[in-house]
């Protein structure tokens, strides 16, 4: 059926208003897939067994998928499944390790993004790249003018961009500059951009990361109208909702390897976030403690705030005593992030916040710290490491009060407390004066756990603490926040990881836009009932 | 046992950076050459003109002369670069600085000492002051400090013309004096050479040596660092962005206070409009910049240009323009920064490559 339409605008006859941009469209890619077009069938993209590593980590293994042409696939997994790396191999932007890429049925090999575009694959990026004061036609034909002999042919261009816009079913002003666009336009200037460069197959990257509602509405019905005309849309996001009313075909990735393909008539929201946040990871082995009555950590209508926009953190309460692990479940970005910046003083928000009793709603980062909170950050690199500093310079950081005298840092104490943290937590190095850059991933989250975890907390929040480490680093670290949560610890965690989640946790709430949706006991918990409410597929009164 | 597994197969890091300075150095050397040889000037003579005329006895305590100023302005410009500020409003700041002190120095009767260290406190001062603004605009209401400190160099001009030519400019001569009162005996710094070094040298060595402590071993030190860094980071961690950025460019003005002090307590014993040296603000991030923000650094790096200016009035006497010597200056800087960029980047390389060999060592060995 769809073949069938990609013939007929082929044709370029039946709708002759259209004429030149399916001609144009079908111009970079038709030397390379003489083969394709000769039997029609070939996928728009292939990708066999493709593995990508980065020093210390892997971060695509063994991934394959086909992408039919003129169809929207979409590629959902959480924050660091290895979604854009794998784009990033497919747009050209490095090569992979291993494993090979088919564009039409024939083998290629991208040295660099403009092999890519050549043979017809475009990628807009998350964050636009538009230079604000120019125009949207100057955006547009930057880097590929139109020009005879010198001279920049305006005309042409704008009348091949505003073809192009049509059969978006965009109107746009190619005069006017990029500035006094709004954001769901910016978008389509990107889009009309990557397409004036021939792009056949289009990669777009969490686009609607930036759109209010309607903007992801009329985005969806341009990328229909793309694909009606024969036009291949990858589509990268973790928004189940968008995912399951736009795509076609919808690839899950779950670190870093495919998890499988499926259609969205066949799987159900809640089916699809448990292929996202998986199953059959090494399990924490549930274990009882003494919740004891003492409250270590209360939050109460705890509120995050965006002017014109919906809350980040929406109204939160909670209490986490002395020796209780909280887990706190949720797709990423549902407010988790806002709600340990929150806590940490980072962000300003309206509520109460107590630590043993003391409040420090008002206190600033560094008072909440001496009251006693410590943070596993979401992202070790940018919240909690100087990645050209020394080992020992970054266990220093927030605990460089503990070791100074007179105003001078002790620098010898502080290399021993950094020695420790390195030989109790197994942090591979060869010694404490090698920089954070020069450590895998893993171990550096095991730094700086460690260091976390040595400033001896009364609450933790620790987001994502295994994010990223080996199994038997991961065990070790789970039985840390385990013994520390044995001595007293507050701990409030956050993780995508639903069996660390269930098998650490004395009670998990989920969160949803901001909100806390429900709360549950681990024992209670299933992975299904849990996927359930952080889709917003259920809402629990709590 | 730790720390020898890096030495094994080459330099250390300081040394390789030391190397790579040296590197850059005759890089601009030879690019400058070669603009000689366009111009129709015979380099290596010009070369040989700077070498032999600079390495006089005479010449060298000239150069350390000249270093005074450009210490305490790269080392103003560091303490800033060492948490991402850009103080570009060093020469506002130490001309105010300047005026302010020289005019403070005039009024007031001291024992000799005191009376240099009060001036010396007063400079300082007047110095952070100016720089405070620059600060308040950022943290209050998020102003750039680039744009803010140069716009503050030209309203640092325009008030101290207005209080020169109003308030503090010496008219007992019938005004044919263009400075403000001479600051009496006991407010002027001796010459250690007489004059050929003045006294301001050793203050300005001490500063640098001061920078040294507080960037580099001290508490504050290792949040400015950390803040520079990684502000994310180091915000996570509790350091107040807004606190350290207020210290900083307090420190910043209270050094760059200093930088003019050579010629206000040292030599002429006064300020003025024509008296009183101009350009070390931005000469002083060129020498911080050649110095890589390190104390050590810093010092050579103004003896260099301390060096090339001092060569610069022989060179005109045997026919080549003395611009020369501010070309060789500006190349250096240029040849500087991309030979580092590219050391340091190779060094990171071979860093992480020399830690993942260690580990696997390591591990065969166990």
């Amino acid at each position: 059926m769809r073949c069938g339409c990609v013939a007929l605008c082929r044709g370029g006859v039946t709708v002759p208003q259209r004429g030149w941009v399916w001609q144009y469209l079908s111009m970079p890619d038709s030397a390379a897939n003489g083969s394709a077009s000769a039997n029609g069938t070939a996928p728009a993209v292939e990708l066999h067994n493709i593995s990508k590593g980065f020093p210390g980590v892997v971060a695509n293994r063994d991934i394959s998928m086909t992408v039919e042409r003129g169809t929207i696939h979409a590629i959902v997994g959480e924050n660091g499944a290895g979604k854009s790396t794998l784009m990033k191999t497919l747009y050209g932007l490095h090569q992979p390790d291993s494993g090979t890429i088919a564009v039409n049925g024939t083998e290629v090999e991208f040295g660099s993004p403009s092999d890519a575009i050549d043979s017809g694959i475009g990628m807009v990026h998350q964050h636009f790249m538009l230079a604000d004061n120019l125009t949207v036609l100057e955006n547009i034909i930057l880097g590929a003018e139109p020009a005879t002999g010198g001279v920049i042919d305006s005309r042409e261009a704008a009348r091949q961009i505003t073809e192009l816009a049509r059969s978006l079913g965009v109107e746009i002003d190619v005069n006017s500059p990029v500035a006094e666009l709004g954001v769901g336009q910016r978008q389509r200037v990107e889009i009309l951009k990557v397409l004036y460069r021939g792009a056949k197959t289009l990669i777009l990257d969490e686009p609607t990361a930036v759109l209010v509602p309607q903007e992801v509405d009329e985005l969806f019905e341009n990328l229909r109208r793309l694909v009606d005309a024969g036009t291949t849309v990858l589509f990268i996001s973790h928004k189940l909702d968008e995912v399951l009313a736009v795509s076609n075909r919808i690839t899950v990735i779950r670190q870093g390897t495919t998890v499988g393909t499926v259609t969205p008539a066949e799987v159900t929201r809640r089916q699809l976030a448990e292929m996202m946040v998986g199953s059959d990871l090494p399990q924490p082995e549930p274990r009882t403690s003494e919740v004891s009555d003492r409250v270590r950590l209360e939050v109460k209508n705890l509120s995050v705030s965006r002017p014109g926009r919906r809350d980040l953190v929406h109204d939160v309460s909670f209490a986490i005593h002395s020796g209780e692990i909280l887990g706190v479940a949720g797709v990423e970005g549902n407010g988790q992030f806002e709600l340990c910046s929150a806590l940490l003083g980072r962000e300003h928000s309206n509520g109460t916040v107590a630590i043993d009793g003391k409040d420090v709603s008002h206190a600033s980062v560094r008072d909440r710290k001496n009251a006693g909170i410590a943070y596993v950050p979401f992202d070790r690199q940018r919240e909690g490491l100087m990645l050209t500093s020394s080992l020992w310079e970054n266990n220093l950081l927030g605990q460089e009060e503990k070791f100074t005298k007179y105003g001078f840092v002790n620098v010898a104490a502080a290399r021993a407390a950094c020695r420790e943290v390195i030989s109790r937590f197994g942090v591979l190095t060869p010694n404490e004066d090698v920089p954070a850059f020069a450590l895998s991933g893993g171990n550096q989250q095991k730094l700086v756990v460690g260091r976390t975890m040595s400033m001896n907390p009364a609450v933790l929040l620790a987001a994502h603490p295994t994010r990223g480490i080996d199994v038997g680093a991961q065990a070790a670290v789970w039985e840390e926040i385990r013994t520390a949560r044995d001595a007293g610890l507050a701990v409030l965690l956050v993780s995508a990881d639903l069996e660390e989640l269930l098998g650490l946790s004395d009670r998990v709430i989920v969160m949803f836009e901001g909100s806390v949706v429900a709360e549950l006991s681990p024992r209670d918990a299933t992975p299904e009932l849990l996927g359930s409410y952080m889709t917003g597929a259920k809402v629990a009164a709590r | 046992m730790t720390g020898k597994r890096n030495v094994i197969d080459t330099l250390p890091r300081p040394v390789v950076t030391l190397l790579s300075s040296l590197v850059a150095v005759l890089l601009a050397l030879a690019i400058c050459g070669v603009l000689l040889l366009v111009t129709g000037k015979d380099p290596l003579a010009a070369y040989r003109t700077i070498l032999e005329t600079g390495l006089t006895g005479n010449k060298l305590l000239e150069m350390l002369k000249r270093s005074t100023p450009l210490m305490l302005s790269a080392s103003a410009v560091a303490i800033g670069f060492k948490m991402n500020l850009f103080n570009i409003g060093v020469e506002g700041q130490y001309l105010f600085a300047a005026l302010i002190a020289a005019e403070f120095a005039s009024r007031i009767s001291a024992p000799p000492v005191l009376h240099v260290l009060l001036t010396l406190v007063v400079a300082s001062a007047a110095g952070a002051f100016w720089a405070s603004i620059a600060a308040m605009l950022k943290i209050t209401r998020g102003i750039n400090e680039v744009i803010s400190t140069i716009m503050l160099n030209f309203i640092s001009l325009s008030v101290m013309q207005w209080l020169f030519d109003n308030y503090m400019r010496d008219d007992s001569d019938g005004g044919l004096r263009v400075t403000t009162t001479e600051i009496a005996p006991s407010g002027q710094v001796p010459d250690i050479v007489d004059g050929r070094l003045n006294g301001m040298w050793l203050v300005a060595l001490f500063v640098v040596f001061c920078y040294w402590l507080i960037v580099f071993r001290s508490k504050f030190g290792f949040r400015l660092r950390s803040s520079g860094l990684n502000s994310t980071a180091a915000q996570t961690s509790g350091i107040a962005a807004n606190r350290m950025i207020v210290v900083a460019m307090l420190l910043s003005g209270a050094i760059a206070g200093l930088v003019a002090m050579q010629s206000v307590v040292g030599e002429e014993y006064a300020y003025g409009p024509q008296a009183t040296p101009t350009g070390f603000g931005f000469a002083g991030i060129a020498v911080a910049l050649l110095g890589r923000n390190h104390p050590v650094g810093i010092v050579v790096a103004a003896m260099l240009f301390g060096f090339l200016d001092s060569t610069s009035a022989v060179l005109q006497l045997s026919g080549i323009p003395n611009s020369i010597v501010k070309v060789i200056q500006a190349v250096v800087v240029i040849t500087v920064v991309i030979v580092n960029e590219a050391t340091s980047r190779y060094m990171n390389h071979r860093t992480a490559e020399q830690t993942a060999a260690a580990l696997r060592a390591d591990k065969v060995g166990t």
